[in-house]
């Protein structure tokens, strides 16, 4: 019995986590109708970064302020130098999608240069800070309170953000009519930009928190992190903010279940066996629109 | 005086506009009429930057803006109802409007403009918390002209402003143009609804495949042959 609540709860913890990538997922797909496939690269960079800066004595807290700050950048970098460019040239959706796996390719690889972090595994800082709870025979590790606590409260600042603030609003309304958001005076090159540092920095966090939590770190970590986060996105419907959140906690409770009961190899693929289901069910996700095609 | 010269504009192997000249004085109200595909909407989109213009002037008090972006041109005090509403459909009409109000940073105004809005359409009052895409077509319609009035315009831009409306509203629409009119701001209209349109307006323009076939006193062209047979079904 304890077994299986242990595995809840890091499911949670750990899927709380994951709703912070797929938000990222999420508001780049809401805006630009645009599955970025270099998302979890960009969260394998932020995680790189705090193992960085924490190296270099900077202490964890400011190592994890400059890694967002820098993985935002890099997010906002990628859209302006590789993307920007497509839209003003109307480029077709393919264009899109390839060129957001080619930065995923490079920044993967530039991280594993033997000249950078190389390929192999690095041991990455605990976040288990005030050691672990016991209650009965279940112990909760700090760092997944942490890992809960900190993700619940940045996506209830994200939710704010695009909910309550005229960035937000515009944000939703890029997102409805581009056009019509521009001739309101919308800059929606800016509002992109917005969007992808947003999505950027939260994976960063996502970054700090999870392995934090593991504490071990490898360049191509961000493949496999990030079409699960991708995963959890869809399941709780894309472009949809809570949609990532339940999306987030399913994945993230239905793998440490399936770790638990059927070994950790079932850990992975267990996303996409959620993902599929769901879909069979409900085809655009737990809160997902319809229609969901850009014009 | 919003200033149109020689206007050329191309959609891929399609010459919309050929060489298209007209001009909107301060406090005025013009038409432009013309049948479908006349090309009088690219007119509009041509001004406000959403079609590429290949050669030719807009000019806004003597400032040159052919092909400035989009987003600025609501900042140069035009705004633009499109053709179709376009309304932010998962918006409530509340955040509609205040889309209407991007560019104003004035607090005060801001709440000036939504009470005007409000008073000239207390329908949209009842629904401040209602999603744009559930309002039925003439609500739309009344938003889409009530966010283009948001901003404080001097120049308002309306494209069929009419469309889709009970003959009641329309009636009511055009009254809405004269009184926005007194009230100092300057109104290019297009309308399907020539006899209306050029009943309200002091001048016309009239448009055929890209070109301006005519133009002249509105009450004028009323009353001129061409113009009667080919747009007013007489
Ligand atoms: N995006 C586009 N791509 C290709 N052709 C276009 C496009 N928009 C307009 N056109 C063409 O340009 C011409 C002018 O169109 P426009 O929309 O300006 O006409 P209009 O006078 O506003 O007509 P209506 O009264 O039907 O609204 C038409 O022949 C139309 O088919
Ligand atoms: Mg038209």
């Amino acid at each position: 019995m304890s077994a299986f609540v242990g595995s809840v709860i890091n499911g949670i913890a750990l899927g709380m986590a994951y709703a912070l990538i797929a938000v990222g997922y999420s508001l780049v797909f809401g805006i630009l109708r645009l599955i970025n496939f270099a998302h979890g690269s960009i969260y394998a960079f932020g995680a790189y970064m705090v193992f960085l800066f924490v190296t270099l004595k900077l202490g964890f807290l400011p190592a994890i302020i400059v890694s967002v700050i820098l993985s935002g950048l890099l997010a906002f970098l990628m859209d302006k130098v590789t993307l920007e460019p497509l839209r003003k040239k109307g480029s077709d959706t393919i264009a899109y999608l390839i060129t957001t796996v080619g930065v995923s390719f490079v920044i993967t690889n530039v991280l594993s240069l033997e000249a950078v972090f190389g390929s192999q595994r690095r041991l990455f800082p605990s976040t288990n800070l005030f050691g672990s709870i016991r209650i009965g025979n279940l112990t909760i590790q700090s760092s997944q309170i942490i890992m809960f606590v900190a993700a619940l409260i940045l996506m209830l600042i994200m939710t704010y953000v695009v909910n309550k603030t005229k960035m937000g609003l515009s944000m939703r309304a890029v997102e409805q009519n581009g056009r019509a958001a521009r001739l309101v005076g919308v800059n929606v090159n800016r509002v992109i930009s917005f969007t992808f540092f947003l999505g950027g920095a939260s994976a960063a966090i996502a970054g700090a928190l999870i392995n934090g939590y593991y504490q071990s770190i490898s360049p191509t970590m961000g493949t496999t992190i990030g079409l699960k986060a991708f995963a959890a996105a869809v399941v709780g419907g894309i472009g949809v903010l809570h949609g990532s959140v339940v999306g987030g906690l399913v994945v993230g409770v239905g793998e440490c279940i399936a770790a638990q009961y059927l070994g950790s190899n079932v850990r992975d693929p267990m996303a996409f066996v959620i993902l599929i289901i769901i879909l069979i069910i409900k085809p655009n996700g737990l809160f997902g629109k319809k229609g969901i095609t850009k014009v | 005086m919003l200033k149109i010269t020689d206007l050329n504009v191309f959609y891929g192997p399609i010459h919309a506009l050929k060489g298209v000249s007209l001009e909107v004085n301060n406090g005025e109200i013009v038409t432009l009429i013309g049948s479908n595909g006349a090309g009088k909407s690219t007119t509009l989109n041509a001004i406000t930057g959403i079609v590429k213009v290949a050669s030719g002037k807009v000019e806004l008090d003597g400032q040159d803006i052919t092909n400035a972006a989009s987003h600025k041109i609501v900042q140069h005090g035009i705004s633009l109802s499109p053709e179709g509403r376009e309304v932010f459909p998962g918006l409530t009409v509340e955040e509609n409007l205040r889309m209407g109000a991007y560019t104003r940073q004035n607090k005060q105004e801001i709440a000036q403009n939504f009470e005007r809005v409000y008073d000239l359409f207390p329908r949209l009052k009842e629904r401040v918390s209602q999603p744009a895409g559930t309002l039925s077509g003439g609500e739309q319609q009344m938003l889409a002209i009530g966010r283009s009035l948001m901003s404080s315009p001097k120049y308002l831009l309306l494209d069929e402003p009419s469309m889709g409306l009970a003959p009641n509203l329309v009636q009511m629409i055009f009254s809405l143009i004269e009184e926005i009119n007194k009230q100092g701001m300057t109104i290019l209209l297009i309308e399907q609804n020539a006899n209306m349109a050029l009943s309200v307006a002091s001048r016309a323009y009239v448009l055929e495949t890209g070109r301006v076939s005519l133009s002249g006193d509105a009450a004028q062209l009323a009353q001129d042959e061409r113009v009667k047979k080919a747009y007013l079904g007489a």
